[in-house]
């Protein structure tokens, strides 16, 4: 799971340094060529920021995003959906250990990250700072968070980072399993007895917010610059992003005869553009500033598994171990 | 005031409202040791590269690269080996392949005898 990252930057270089030119040249014309680049490749610094920065918070995203479905677990009803959801919360956590390795690549060490993720210094995707209240929550959360997860790393997935390219392959395909399996989850309830629906419609209206606050600020507001397009870094608008995702799910949603709790969201029949109300990017501010009805009990509980784990970690450690990053 | 969760088990795990310590610092090597991780689809196939792990040693290693890299779909067998023991050709190195597609006379394309044959008979043959 991954979004509405790029509104955090990180700190800025020291401007005195440039990139030679001569070798900046050669790498955006390997870029324009479609070729990857890899970790052992020269590569500007501000390229390897920002994708040890995008990386790192995908990563992070992932680790926590698994916490709001994992409660759920134990509370599963029936065996096969404890099954299935078991196995979707490994595949969460195994994204994350797939991007850390990938933003290992250029050279942040994982020790570093998840820090930085404790610290809050990093951040992760803001729906992860709402809680799942109920069963139903988990469904609209597989279905249409992981729906707009994956828009998002298919778009990503075609950048220009060999390893971060190659995670996202292995994560796209685990992800349609996801996609899948809420959806199955959503037309079970929709479909299933008065009480079933209203709880998976209060849980839509519930989840509409932040699932409009998913890829991002509009344009408008959202700064990304030319560069890191032209380095296939930034591959898809936020904007572009969010109608993808109205195009493909609203009808859907409605199609089960479902409510969207936003009276004016339509698509314009003459410029094909949805369009919708303020989804109040003030509260978007305010969550992922810290100030969410779940910030502080994510990082606690991300805190607490990483000190409890850590006599383990230490027990296993030997003296002549020697950290190499991994090659690609 | 500890944290109140929907969450049960976080409720009873007590984990104060406000923790005014700072983490202890993460010392290095906490993850542990790099291990790349080969993935061997059919029998038959060579075993393919398909990422990396962080492990204590080679056992542990494996059995994390089941999980990670062997979960769904075919898997016939894993390898792992530490990343310090690869060696690897550097970048810079990069151009010893440059000229290697033009040994044309390593290649079955390098030898087409066809011309020769026919330039041979015409030669050869005898008008009447
Ligand atoms: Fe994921
Ligand atoms: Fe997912």
């Amino acid at each position: 799971m991954y979004g509405n990252l790029s509104v955090i930057d990180a700190q800025p270089l020291d401007p005195n340094q440039v990139d030679d030119p001569e070798l900046l040249a050669e790498f955006e014309a390997r870029i324009a060529r479609g070729e990857k680049i890899e970790p052992h490749d020269w590569m500007p610094r501000e390229y390897r920021r920002q994708l040890i920065r995008m990386i790192e918070q995908h990563a992070h995203s992932e680790i926590i995003g698994a916490l709001p479905e994992g409660t759920w677990i134990t509370r599963a009803p029936g065996f096969r959906r404890k099954m299935a959801l078991i196995a979707k919360v490994q595949d969460e956590i195994g994204h994350g250990q797939l991007l850390y390795s990938a933003a290992e690549t250029l050279g942040k060490s994982r020790e570093d990250m998840i820090a930085d993720l404790i610290s809050g210094k990093s951040k992760y995707s803001n729906v992860f700072n709402y809680p799942a209240e109920t069963w139903a929550d988990t469904a609209v959360i597989a279905w249409l968070i992981d729906a707009g997860a994956i828009i998002n790393q298919v778009a990503n997935s075609k950048g220009s980072y060999g390893p971060y390219c190659r995670a996202l392959e292995r994560i796209c395909q685990e992800e349609s399993f996801h996609l899948k399996y809420g959806y199955d989850n959503v037309v079970t309830l929709a479909t299933g007895t008065p009480k079933q629906r209203e709880m998976v419609q209060e849980a839509l209206n519930r989840w509409w917010k932040p699932i409009m606050h998913f890829h991002g600020p509009p344009d408008t507001v959202s700064v990304h610059t030319e560069k890191l397009t032209r380095w296939k870094v930034k591959m898809a608008s936020n904007d572009e992003m969010r109608q993808e995702f109205l195009n493909a799910y609203v009808p859907k949603i409605w199609d089960l005869g479902l409510t969207v709790p936003d009276p004016n969201l339509r698509k314009n029949p003459e410029t094909g553009v949805w369009e919708f109300s303020d989804p109040d990017w003030a509260e978007f501010k305010r969550v992922i500033n810290g100030d969410g009805p779940c910030n502080r009990e994510r990082l606690a509980v991300r805190r607490m598994a990483e000190e409890q784990g850590r006599w383990v970690r230490e027990a296993l450690r030997k003296p002549d171990m020697k950290y190499v990053t991994p090659l690609s | 005031m500890t944290i109140q969760s929907l969450d049960p088990r976080v409720t009873r795990a007590a984990i104060p409202q406000e923790n005014e310590t700072e983490m202890a610092p993460i010392p290095p090597l906490d993850q542990l040791e790099s291990y790349e991780v080969f993935h061997l689809e059919t029998r038959g196939d060579h075993p393919v590269h398909v990422g990396s792990l962080h492990a204590p040693n080679p056992e542990i290693a494996l059995l994390w690269a089941k999980e990670q890299y062997g979960r769904r779909s075919r898997t016939v067998s894993i390898w792992v080996v530490r990343t310090e023991d690869i060696s690897v050709i550097s970048v810079e190195d990069a151009d010893i392949f440059a000229t290697t597609p033009e040994k044309d006379y390593r290649e079955a394309k390098g030898y087409r005898v066809g011309g020769k044959i026919t330039a041979y008979k015409r030669q050869n043959t005898t008008e009447p």
